[in-house]
């Protein structure tokens, strides 16, 4: 057994040298990753007709972040900052409902409500997390997707899903991939975009954007990383719903 | 009731292809249990529907009969079901065994890692806010970390396999027939185990049943009976046409732009496909790649006895100690990329190594047992049919 655990330290060792070295960060992701083949319709007309953009973003605490300031520090705040900059003239508003803890099926209930204090044109729907953490059947995670997809349908909103964060440190006590599968069989299924959040993210860990092993308390590289999602997000949605058709900008 | 005349002479000796694919069938499981692991490519799920838990609890329901079957013939009902169940409780301790070393390493983790991006995935490791309760479940079979799933099924399979072997050897295909009820009915009513801290197992053990009674079957004689169906040209054509079919659909899951070839009619009849419940699609691709495999790979093929082969057939037939190993080293392995932020040379290295030491340990099992004179080469005392056919 020492004679085992010798090998794997030392192909730990070689294996830490090559990581060491990293390149600059910039979170450029490439289109394959964030697919805009099915068209917002609603962002489309409400943007052209009233230059006016409400989105809801509805999600769990992978959705948020802690510490001082912290609302202001995430995705949801950061894709609203970044789509104020690409559609100059348009009033662009993000409400968030991000709190930890809630379940797809808690969310599917509460959509409604949602949708009628915000009258959003899209809604940013984050999921599956805490499901994998409580370990619901992914069967009734499917059910309570469709039924918060139906919600958001009947109020004529457009809809993108967002499945989980690349968490490399909890992979092998949090299996995830069961409900990542779901949600995209759900967005093919109903023809929705998904914005796939566990594959950019891998991308990133992949390329060394991001250390995503690394363990620390501080907040720099948790902002920077939402910051960046927020990002991915806007031109993901410009790009669908043909907002940017004059320049054609790819995802920076 | 007479009993089932025994199987020919030919099943009588060990078939080597067996412990072939159950080897290989435990690399494969080694490999894909590492996240992210480069080597997994070249493992058959991204070929096809089935994977390599479908080859695992299929064989192992056909050695199961093949030992135990004897016994049972020889020796009466209640010394065969000793022995099952005494299996069981081995396959029992050791699942234990592995998931103490899993306890470690989140342990490890929870004392280690931190990071303010991932507040709410470490929320993962609150149980060990609650070992009595964790430990409690664990026990029961309930709580099961990722990749800890398969043991337990094979743990239950077991446990009500005296009466299922019982009624194989009289009835072996009213057996089937039952085996085929239950995994319809496990369909048509939800029928599962429940899990901690909710849901339900992960492989559905009254859906996996048919696979591995399936394999029973096969092994106390309708193999024999399924020979003539195996030799039809028909049945070979449709089994090679199923799995390029097969190939067809995985290659549009690893190339997006691939998916506008898949038409909307056929994706919404044939998605979700159903691990946990052992989807039809996926039994299907697994007699469709046993019976090219079986036309192929003949019972007396010269490179079963090759040196090539030899480090596959020995991991099989210590197919325990091998997949226990094998989890264990998946942790290992994972822990070490997590811990010096991967790679895929790493990934390589990490795939070799555990294989190498796989290998390596079945083979010193291997000694042990022949040293004590139970080895399935050796095979000293045909008396003792538990031993003489190697593991269940």
């Amino acid at each position: 057994m020492t004679f085992v655990l010798a090998i794997v330290a030392a192909i730990a060792l070689a294996g830490g040298a090559v990581a060491a070295e990293s390149r600059a960060p910039t979170c450029d992701v490439p289109e394959r990753l964030i697919p805009a083949d099915n068209d917002l319709a609603r962002v489309s007309a409400e943007v052209k007709d009233r230059h006016r953009l409400d989105i809801t973003a509805v999600g769990s605490g992978s959705s948020a972040l802690a510490g001082p300031d912290g609302a202001r520090f995430a995705y949801p705040a950061q894709l609203e900052q970044a789509l104020k900059e690409r559609l100059p003239g348009v009033v662009v508003k993000v409400t968030a409902h991000v709190p930890s803890r809630q379940t797809t099926a808690d969310m599917a209930a509460a959509m409604p409500k949602f949708l009628a204090d915000d009258h959003p044109a899209l809604v940013i729907w984050q999921a599956g997390t805490v499901d994998a953490l409580r370990g619901v059947d992914p069967d009734e995670f499917r059910n309570s997707l469709d039924q918060g997809l139906e919600a958001i349908a009947a109020a004529n909103a457009d809809v993108i899903m967002m499945n989980m964060q690349y968490s490399p440190r909890t992979e092998s006590m949090l299996s995830v991939a069961p409900f990542a599968d779901v949600m995209h069989w759900v967005s093919e299924q109903r023809g929705i975009l998904l914005f796939d959040r566990l594959g950019i993210m891998r991308y990133w860990s992949d390329e060394g954007t991001f250390d995503l092993y690394a363990a620390t308390t501080g907040y720099a590289m948790a902002r920077r990383v939402h910051e960046c999602i927020g990002r991915a997000l806007a031109s993901q949605i410009v790009n669908a719903a043909h907002l940017d058709a004059a320049k054609m900008q790819t995802t920076r | 009731m007479a009993m089932a005349s025994p199987p020919q002479s030919s099943t009588s000796e060990r078939d080597l292809r067996l412990d072939l694919f159950r080897g290989l069938a435990l690399w494969l499981i080694f490999l894909d249990h590492i996240p992210q692991n480069i080597v997994s490519w070249i493992t058959i799920r991204n070929y096809g529907f089935s994977d390599a838990t479908e080859i695992f609890i299929f064989i192992s329901g056909y050695t199961a009969a093949f030992v135990y079957g004897r016994t049972m013939r020889d020796r009466g009902f209640v010394l065969a079901s000793a022995r099952i169940l005494r299996r069981a409780w081995q396959i029992y301790v050791a699942h234990i065994f592995l998931f103490t070393i899993f306890m470690a390493e989140i342990a490890y983790v929870a004392a280690t890692f931190e990071n303010p991006l991932y507040a709410e995935e470490m929320k993962i490791l609150d149980f060990l806010k609650q070992p009595d309760i964790t430990i409690f479940q664990a026990l029961l079979l309930k709580f099961k970390p990722v990749n800890m799933d398969v043991l337990p099924l094979y743990i239950v399979l077991l446990v009500a396999f005296p009466p299922m072997l019982f009624l194989l050897l009289r009835h072996p295909n009213v057996a089937l027939g039952g085996s085929a009820l239950v995994y319809a009915f496990a369909w048509r009513l939800d029928w599962n185990l429940p899990a901690y801290p909710n849901g339900v197992w992960f492989f559905n053990p009254f859906a996996w049943q048919l696979l591995f009674v399936f394999g029973a079957w096969c092994a106390l004689g309708g193999a024999q009976k399924l020979g003539i169906v195996l030799r039809s040209r028909a049945v070979l054509v449709a089994a090679i046409a199923y799995l390029v079919f097969a190939f067809l659909v995985t290659l549009t899951w690893h190339f997006e732009s691939l998916d506008r070839f898949m038409p909307g009619w056929l994706a919404d009849w044939m998605y979700p496909i159903d691990k946990t419940n052992l989807d039809v699609l996926r039994f299907a691709h697994f007699l469709a790649l046993a019976a090219v495999t079986m036309r192929f790979v003949p019972r007396h093929w010269p490179a079963l006895k090759s040196p090539f082969l030899g480090p596959a057939i020995v991991c099989g037939q210590h197919s325990l100690e091998v997949f226990c190993l094998g989890v264990f080293l998946a942790f290992a392995g994972q822990f070490v990329i997590a811990e010096s932020s991967g790679g895929p040379f790493l990934q390589a290295a990490i795939s070799l190594l555990g294989i190498i030491l796989m290998v390596a340990t079945a083979y010193l099992v291997s000694w042990y047992k022949g040293i004590e004179g139970r080895s399935p080469v050796t095979r000293i005392k045909p008396s003792d049919a538990d031993l003489a056919g190697g593991e269940a």
